[in-house]
């Protein structure tokens, strides 16, 4: 059995969260929390850490030379710098809308990077 | 210049969601005054997620969140000007501004609403020895470089000062490849949220450094290195515990200022604790007509907050101009206090008569408190008693009293906000 | 060939050359750095000192003086910022009064007009704010206070407009006389050939000094730490408040700057002689600042300190100016040991020099010599109308880059493009105020970095803060080569 403390960010609140888990890597508990936001992140945190990354992209067509993005829900944890990598040499085209796809599927993760600004 | 019902100061999150509800509120004559060459505020270089929770019930990011508000200024006809500099504001409400094409300018108003923002502390009011070479940046100045201008302000950083600001950049510069060392904070606990440190920092295995703070900054022309100590209980650096941190940036993330040149000259009255205007429960201002919102009023953690404040200073901007300048007659003023643990209010006072179902009241804690109590007391009777599991200065607290509770309650002088252990 | 090559673009090179450049002479000034002002001018008290406390009969004494009389003709003449705010050394101890004395005396010994004793009563009545225990004072209504910057780059844009070159981030390394007595000056940049040298190399004017004379001089560093507070606090003294001078100096004094500000300093710390760089403030430093400038203010509100710096003083051992030419090096005019009153000795100082060497080198004056020099035109306190007159003519004036101190694009534009223009942040900083409010140039550090960078044609990257490897920003984001 082992427990693992962590921090829900899943609002300001930021709850002190204690997740256990078995011997198999299964969790059996989650204390600690005021909501089921807390539940949820807990157990997910243990077994498949997700992130949105947020940055931007070169944009080529307009006064501005930076267009910011975001991933349009999770991705794994793990591949934050594989994604980063990505978007460091991706280029747009102006103009661009609010959501508009800049890179679809980002290293297979399934999650589009989309823009977050109208350029 | 034409005259305007309702001059809004400031484009960015405060202004642009006052000047919505003012206009939804029936107001057809508003101008917004903007500095920058596009409406949002920082709201524009602040790119990461975590915005909006509370208000869309989404994440949303920086740009998003302010596009909601700019489109609805658009559709609604609401008129701004960009490029535009507000450089004085009269105590009769007489706006003077200037940009390029009209020269300078000045504006009759009749409420005017104070949505400045605020500013980041510097280093110099830090006090912090050594050089004064290139690479020290706040940490807001270099999320403009980087967000929107796209330049890297440094590889090699150290971070000053826990605020959210900071620990986004300790993420954001990680994410340009540049190799962030640490992030030193002064107090014993950090003035940032918690998931932006577990979000930023952890996630990256950057420390944060509690109870430290930078002795020396190396290097004539660009930073070389600075030098953390250690402080005691009374912020004194401890001899001995000097680590010498090589990097070309120094960035500041020491705090934020609500920005009220403005409205010191204009005659408001300021709160020496929050450095803002202080308010009434319509947001107005000691000078009848002059309103204020946002992060100029006192630094909020959440823009969402932001939001709803500024739309209630809006309303009530909108009513004070259609009963020609003056808000609901009658009703007796009531003191809003904070005691115990509690540092400041907002409002400072209330008059029940206009209130709408509920008032809210904001507030930050002086320290972190673990199980502590937030009361209300109605003059000496307890009316509220709420077990916080922990309550940290980073974060802004509030109570809702609805308006009902205030007014059976006779002969009201002041309601207390205390932070106490029981 | 040039005439004459002054090694130095602080106060005293730039002071020099404008009274040389009355004269029919090829004159330049060569400067190490990328500006002016950036050695000891660049970082004091900004004082124009009465003069009553220098030692009856020195150099230090007569030009100090003759530099304070000259001062204000010089300001309106060359449109630089300048108050006679009067000086006052206080006593805060009985047994100090007699002190006083003797600085009056001294002062009638040197000249200085109009001083009085005033006794507490007095003291207090002209200033309310100071500490409760000061017993009297001695008051010098000529003490004035200046920008000393634009004390600096006035005289040398006067200059400048009278023919005489600058060549900044130009390092004099070796002097050297030949067979025919003309001077060779190796550089960085190459090599420079004069008739004569003036020495203003500030902290390192005994090391040229010693390359040409036997009879050695010796220059100490002596670090002044110094800070600067909100202009909310301005007015909490009128006039320059000193202690009783010292051995070290003239002490820690409070004032208000020509610009609003209250300015506190400076610590005196004789440094060792390779630390003539060392500009770092410490923290002992301004821990004494917080302790001796709060002596003889009440409740001095250090909280409202918006920036602090140092610089180093070019103390000479025997406490005096060497001016003139060296018995064994002909040719070679010396201006060293320039310290306190060093800013306010200049003109005379100038003065002084420019006459000498008409006779030496038989000048002739120019018929066309202009005394007059226009400054960057500041827009603070400006009415309604006259900016939107300004701005018609150039909209650049209507719009704010420094919110703290209310600076236009106009003005920095001015600043960049006027000859001897600005190059960095720092030079718009000195020569307009953008950056010096009490945001530090948060807010308008990205926007100048913009206008450099858009109206002298450079990559961002070099684009600095002051010259040299102060590059503000390492290129773009994004890795990739030739991003945008």
């Amino acid at each position: 059995m082992e427990k693992r403390e962590l921090t829900c960010i899943g609002c300001p609140m930021g709850c002190l969260v204690t997740v256990e888990i078995d011997d198999n890597g299964e969790v059996v508990g989650v204390t600690g929390n005021t909501c089921k936001i807390g539940d949820t992140y807990g157990r997910e945190e243990v077994t498949n850490p997700t992130r949105i990354v947020t940055s931007t992209v070169i944009i080529e067509g307009a006064e501005k030379t930076r267009l910011p993005v975001k991933t349009a829900s999770s991705i794994p944890k793990s591949a934050i710098f594989d994604v980063m990598d990505v978007i460091n040499h991706a280029h747009a085209t102006a103009p661009v809308k609010i959501g508009d796809v800049v890179i679809a599927d980002v290293c297979g993760t399934g999650v589009d990077v989309v823009a977050t600004r109208a350029i | 210049m034409k005259a305007y019902d309702i001059v809004i100061v400031g484009g960015g999150p405060a202004g642009l969601a006052a000047a919505v509800a003012a206009k939804r509120a029936g107001n057809d004559s508003i101008l917004i005054l903007e500095r920058d060459h596009e409406l949002g505020g920082i709201l524009n270089q602040c790119i990461h997620n975590g915005f909006g929770l509370h208000t869309f019930k989404e994440e949303l990011t920086g740009p998003e969140y302010a596009s909601r508000y700019i489109e609805q200024v658009i559709e609604l006809g609401i008129d701004y000007k960009l490029n535009t500099m507000v450089m004085d504001i009269s105590q009769d409400k007489v706006v003077t501004a200037m940009n390029r094409e009209d020269g300078m300018f000045t504006i009759p108003a009749k409420a005017v609403i104070l949505a400045m923002g605020c500013r980041e502390r510097p280093r110099g009011a830090l006090n912090i020895p050594g050089y004064r070479p290139a690479g020290i940046y706040s940490a807001g100045t270099a999320q403009r470089l980087v967000n929107i201008e796209g330049y890297m302000p440094g590889k090699e950083v150290v971070i000053l000062g826990s605020g959210d600001i900071g620990l986004i950049m300790a993420r954001r510069m990680t994410f340009e490849g540049a190799n962030v060392k640490c992030v030193a904070e002064l107090l014993p606990f950090s003035g940032g949220l918690k998931r932006n440190i577990v979000q930023c920092l952890d996630d990256y295995g950057i420390p944060l450094l509690l109870s430290h703070t930078v002795v020396d900054i190396e290097g004539r022309e660009r930073v070389e290195a600075v030098t953390i100590a250690e402080v005691d209980e009374n912020l004194k650096p401890i001899p001995g515990t000097e680590k010498r941190y090589t990097c070309d940036t120094l960035m500041l993330s020491t705090g934020l200022i609500p920005e009220n040149e403005l409205s010191r000259s204009a005659g408001v009255e300021m709160s020496p604790i929050t450095s803002g205007p202080l308010v009434n429960e319509s947001f107005e201002t000691s000078i009848p007509g002059v309103f204020a919102c946002g992060n100029v009023l006192h630094v909020h953690d959440l823009v969402d907050y932001v939001s709803e404040e500024a739309d209630k200073a809006g309303e009530h901007a909108a009513a004070y101009v259609a009963a020609d300048g003056a808000l609901a007659e009658g009703g007796e003023e009531v003191k809003v206090v904070a005691e115990g643990g509690a540092r400041y209010t907002v409002p400072t006072t209330v008059n029940v008569e206009r209130l709408g179902d509920s008032l809210t009241i904001r507030f930050r804690v002086s320290g972190v408190f673990t199980g502590s109590y937030v009361n209300v007391y109605l003059d000496d009777e307890r009316i509220s008693h709420k077990k916080k599991r922990i309550m940290a200065p980073g974060e802004m607290e509030q109570v809702v009293i609805p308006k009902s509770k205030l007014a059976e309650h006779a002969d009201l002088k002041t309601i207390t906000v205390k932070v106490e252990s029981e | 060939m040039y005439d004459v090559i002054i090694i130095g673009a602080g106060v005293t090179g730039c002071a020099v050359a404008r009274e040389l450049s009355r004269y029919e002479a090829n004159v330049c000034v060569i400067e190490s750095e990328e500006d002016f002002w950036c050695g000891t001018s660049k970082a004091h008290s900004s004082i124009v000192h009465a003069g009553f406390d220098c030692t009856p009969g020195t150099l230090m004494a007569r030009f100090n003086v003759r530099g304070n009389e000259m001062m204000e003709d010089l300001a309106k003449d060359l449109e630089i910022p300048f108050k006679r705010n009067g000086s006052l050394v206080v006593c805060i101890h009985k047994e100090e009064l007699g002190g006083l004395q003797d600085l009056y005396d001294r002062g009638i010994a040197n000249g200085v007009p109009d001083m009085k004793i005033l006794s507490r009563e007095e003291l207090l009545e002209m200033e309310p704010n100071l500490s409760d225990n000061v017993e009297g004072a001695l008051y010098a209504p000529t003490g004035g206070i200046i920008c000393p910057f634009k004390l600096n780059i006035a005289m040398a844009e006067n200059a400048n407009v009278n023919g005489v070159d600058f060549f900044f981030n130009t390092r004099a390394e070796k002097l050297t006389r030949d067979d025919e007595g003309l001077w060779h000056i190796r550089t960085n940049n190459g090599e420079y050939i004069t008739r004569y040298v003036v020495n203003a190399a500030g902290l390192y004017s005994d090391y040229f000094h010693n390359m040409v004379s036997e009879n050695k001089i010796h220059i100490t560093p002596r670090r002044g730490d110094y800070c600067i507070l909100d202009k909310e606090t301005g007015d909490l003294v009128e006039k320059t408040i000193f202690p009783q001078p010292t051995k070290m100096g003239k002490g820690i004094l409070v004032a208000p700057t020509i610009h609003g500000n209250l300015f506190v300093g400076p610590t005196a710390i004789n440094m060792d002689d390779d630390c003539k760089d060392f500009t770092a403030t410490t923290q002992e430093g301004i821990a004494e600042l917080i302790e001796k400038g709060g002596m003889y203010v009440k409740d001095l509100p250090i909280r409202k300190v918006i920036t602090s710096f140092a610089g180093n003083r070019a103390h000479e051992d025997g406490h005096e100016f060497i001016l003139g030419e060296p018995e064994d090096a002909p040719h070679f005019i010396d201006c060293a040991g320039i310290e306190s009153p060093g800013l306010t000795s200049s003109p005379a100082i100038g003065e002084y020099i420019g006459e000498m060497m008409r006779d030496m080198m038989g000048l002739k004056e120019k018929d066309n010599w202009i005394a007059t020099r226009k400054d960057v035109v500041s827009t603070e306190g400006l009415s309604l109308e006259e900016r939107n007159e300004l701005i018609k003519e150039n909209p650049a004036y209507g719009t704010i880059i420094c919110r703290c101190e209310s600076v236009t694009e106009g003005e920095i534009l001015d600043a960049i493009h006027r000859p001897l223009g600005a190059r960095s942040l720092d030079g718009v900083k000195r020569r307009t105020r953008a950056g010096t409010g009490r945001c530090q140039a948060g807010f308008c550090s990205p926007r100048v970095m913009e206008i450099l960078q858009r109206e002298l044609d450079l990559p961002m990257e070099e684009i600095t803060k002051t010259g040299g490897k102060s590059a503000m920003v390492f290129g773009r984001t994004k890795l990739e080569e030739g991003a945008r």
